[in-house]
């Protein structure tokens, strides 16, 4: 087993991805000479050249769509977007061709595209960068949606996301990029649905990419305490993985939702609206949701920790969760 | 005529009359023109439902362009594209199974007038997106380019898509990589029913198109032969790597916009101006005068036309509904029913 950070293992799974196959390139703004604006591709311009890591204009909407003739013409592309929030000038070829083709045209043309983009906040970015909207995009039905959370993922759900003959996104927390673990061999790792990062017996706790550790931190806590909390790493927004969910409600009789997404008609209500259409008999006590505070993202570091679901949220949702007896 | 773009005429006109050609051509405008006609019955017949916009007037730009393409080749429409499914070799039969929204449709019944699509014919669509099916076709060139299968895309859209940013990043795209894409304009006039000098600042729209380093001309949308030695002459650029190339194909839409238009925007007197240059009585007229075709001979190519549209017709009322238990298929691939048209290892 190898150590590498988030960042390396992203850059180690294109890089094999290319090595494997001709088809594959990466395109996308600053992707080649600068090396990706957050490092990336860092070297793959080099080792590739420019063919094969294509840089593009600012054009959102046209590199996106170009991925998807792309990708219907024969080749396999990794479309890098900065951030989701620059991702809106590309929704109409996302939601309106890539998603919709296949559907469109009778099962006649696939959409094999792999779009990768950032998400997230926590690095005082204010708010036309540091927005998690993956859950709109996990709305729309054609689409994959995939939130690497761990190094191992990092490394590994890009293959298969490659070999899926429909659009997948992948969302990948900038404050992932600098963590580091260990790379698990990819036969040990389950590519498909949610994966149990933590057991536990008292209290579920759902959450998926940049959320992960900081809801893994408070379980420690809760542990200390005396509370067990199970953590369940998503990892696949859409199709989302009930089955996992279900039986791990089924053996602690309480959820919590974690998503760094707003609340309101968001990713969070649609799991909880799972749990209560199917585990609702299993529950001891209403679900809860720690999400971010419905505020376009502030720049003050203060007031944009305010904002971000935090470590003490959770474990104050689990106390007040296990305390409430039915 | 409105004079709200730099017009030519008849750059079709002192070529050589082929007969073959010349014939072939009439014969794919009298295809459209008589099937798009037969639509406007069956859509009063409430057969057809929906948007249903036609391309009535507009036919030598479909009937002009598609013989420069090849089987390498493919074709990205918008939601005008009976004209372009039909002249690239869609059976009229699938076109009107689909308008019927049955499963023998070209689109399964999915898509309807304004989707339609056929892998076989490398045909992409039916985008209803304005300039919406630009930056896929820039894809699809690029993906032609780098497996080096020869191929060039052609790309329909009307003026009305020079507004949008997707025309501007896609024009940027493919001449920056210097990509085999057929840009080919359908200047109207009309965005729905906004005249093109109440919405573009510039109206000389192959200028506009130059100004990404790109090979613009204007040519008669209204003559058969002008559009097809145009295309010819793109192609041939396109094939030899000197592409993109843009086309402004002037032209008239003699209907509404859609079944729902009152067409209130327009004089009557313009419409009529424009009716004068009707692209098959020009065609026609031109191979009359050249002692290539006589009344019979015309009345024959109707009656032919005539009995394919029948078919076509008898083809979609024949036709199956798909069983609504079918309603989630197409949203995901089974691999095993839709590998990608390249490749074909999924």
């Amino acid at each position: 087993m190898s150590t590498m950070t988030f960042r390396e293992a992203t850059r180690e799974a294109m890089r094999e991805a290319l090595a494997a196959d001709e088809r594959v390139f990466l395109m996308g703004e600053d992707v080649g000479a600068y090396g990706g604006c957050f490092g990336v591709s860092m070297g793959m311009f080099e080792e590739f050249g420019p063919e094969r890591i294509r840089d593009t204009p600012l054009s959102e909407s046209g590199f996106v769509g170009a991925g998807i003739g792309a990708a219907m013409g024969g080749l396999r592309p990794i479309v890098e977007i900065m951030t989701v929030n620059f991702s809106l000038l590309a929704l109409d070829q996302i939601m309106n061709n890539a998603a919709t083709l296949l559907h469109m045209s009778g099962g006649q043309f696939n959409v094999p595209l792999v779009i990768r983009m950032t998400t997230g906040a926590g690095r005082q970015l204010a708010a036309q960068h540091s927005h998690s909207l993956e859950g709109w995009y996990a709305h729309i039905p054609g689409l994959r949606i995939l939130a690497p959370a761990t190094v191992t993922d990092a490394r590994h759900l890009l293959r298969p996301a490659l070999d899926d003959p429909d659009p997948v996104l992948i969302f990948e927390h900038g404050g992932l990029y600098n963590v580091s673990g260990e790379v698990e061999p990819v036969s040990s790792v389950s590519l498909e649905g949610a994966a149990v990062r933590r057991a536990g017996t008292d209290v579920s706790i759902v959450t998926y990419g940049g959320t992960l550790p900081m809801v893994l931190e408070a379980a420690e806590r809760l542990a200390e305490g005396g509370v067990s909390a199970e953590v369940i790493d998503l990892r696949s927004l859409r199709p989302l993985d009930d089955a996992t969910i279900m039986d791990s409600v089924a053996r602690t009789h309480r959820a919590i939702v974690v998503d760094e997404g707003w609340r309101s008609g968001s990713l969070s209500a649609e799991i909880s609206a799972r749990i209560v259409e199917q585990a609702f008999y299993e529950l001891d006590a209403p679900v809860q949701r720690v999400c971010s505070a419905e505020v376009p993202m502030p720049y003050a570091h203060h007031l944009e920790q305010a904002a971000l679901p935090q470590v003490a949220d959770v474990v104050a949702a689990a106390d007040a969760l296990v305390g409430h007896r039915v | 005529m409105t004079a709200t773009s730099e017009h030519v005429h008849g750059h079709g006109e002192g070529h050589e009359v082929d007969p073959r050609r010349g014939f072939d051509r009439l014969r794919s405008m009298l295809l459209i023109r008589r099937f798009e006609e037969r639509c406007v019955e069956l859509y009063s017949a409430t057969k057809i439902r929906g948007f249903l916009h036609l391309y009535i007037g507009e036919e030598a730009i479909a009937a002009g362009v598609m013989p420069s393409l090849d089987e390498r080749d493919a074709v990205v429409a918008t939601y005008r594209e009976h004209g372009h499914a039909l002249a690239r070799g869609v059976p009229a039969g699938a076109v009107m199974a689909e308008m019927y929204g049955k499963v023998e449709g070209c689109s399964r019944g999915r898509g309807g007038s304004m989707h339609l699509f056929s892998r076989d014919r490398r045909f992409y669509g039916g985008n209803a997106i304005v300039a919406g099916g630009l930056p896929v076709a820039v894809g699809l060139a690029l993906a032609y380019r780098q497996l080096g299968t020869g191929g060039v895309v052609a790309c329909f859209f009307g003026e009305g898509a020079m507004a949008e940013g997707e025309f501007h990043e896609s024009m940027n795209l493919a001449a920056l990589w210097n990509l085999p894409v057929l840009f080919c304009c359908e200047n109207n006039l009309y965005a729905m029913g906004t005249a093109l000098a109440r919405s573009e600042s510039e109206t000389n729209l192959a200028l506009k198109a130059a100004a990404y380093e790109v090979s613009a001309w204007p040519v008669d949308g209204m003559d058969v032969d002008a559009v097809a030695e145009a295309a010819r002459r793109a192609t041939a650029m396109l094939r030899a790597g000197d592409g993109p190339v843009f086309l402004e194909l002037q032209t008239y839409r003699f209907r509404a916009h859609s079944m729902y238009d009152p067409d209130r925007y327009r004089a009557k007197s313009e419409i009529e101006r424009w009716r004068e240059r009707d692209p098959i009585v020009l065609a026609r007229t031109r191979l009359e005068d050249a002692g290539l075709l006589d009344e019979s001979a015309f009345a024959g190519l109707e009656a032919e036309v005539e009995d394919e549209i029948d078919e076509a017709v008898a083809f979609a009322e024949a036709g199956t509904l798909e069983p609504v238990e079918e309603l989630a298929r197409f949203v995901t691939s089974d691999p095993a029913l839709t590998p990608a048209l390249e490749g074909g290892d999924r």
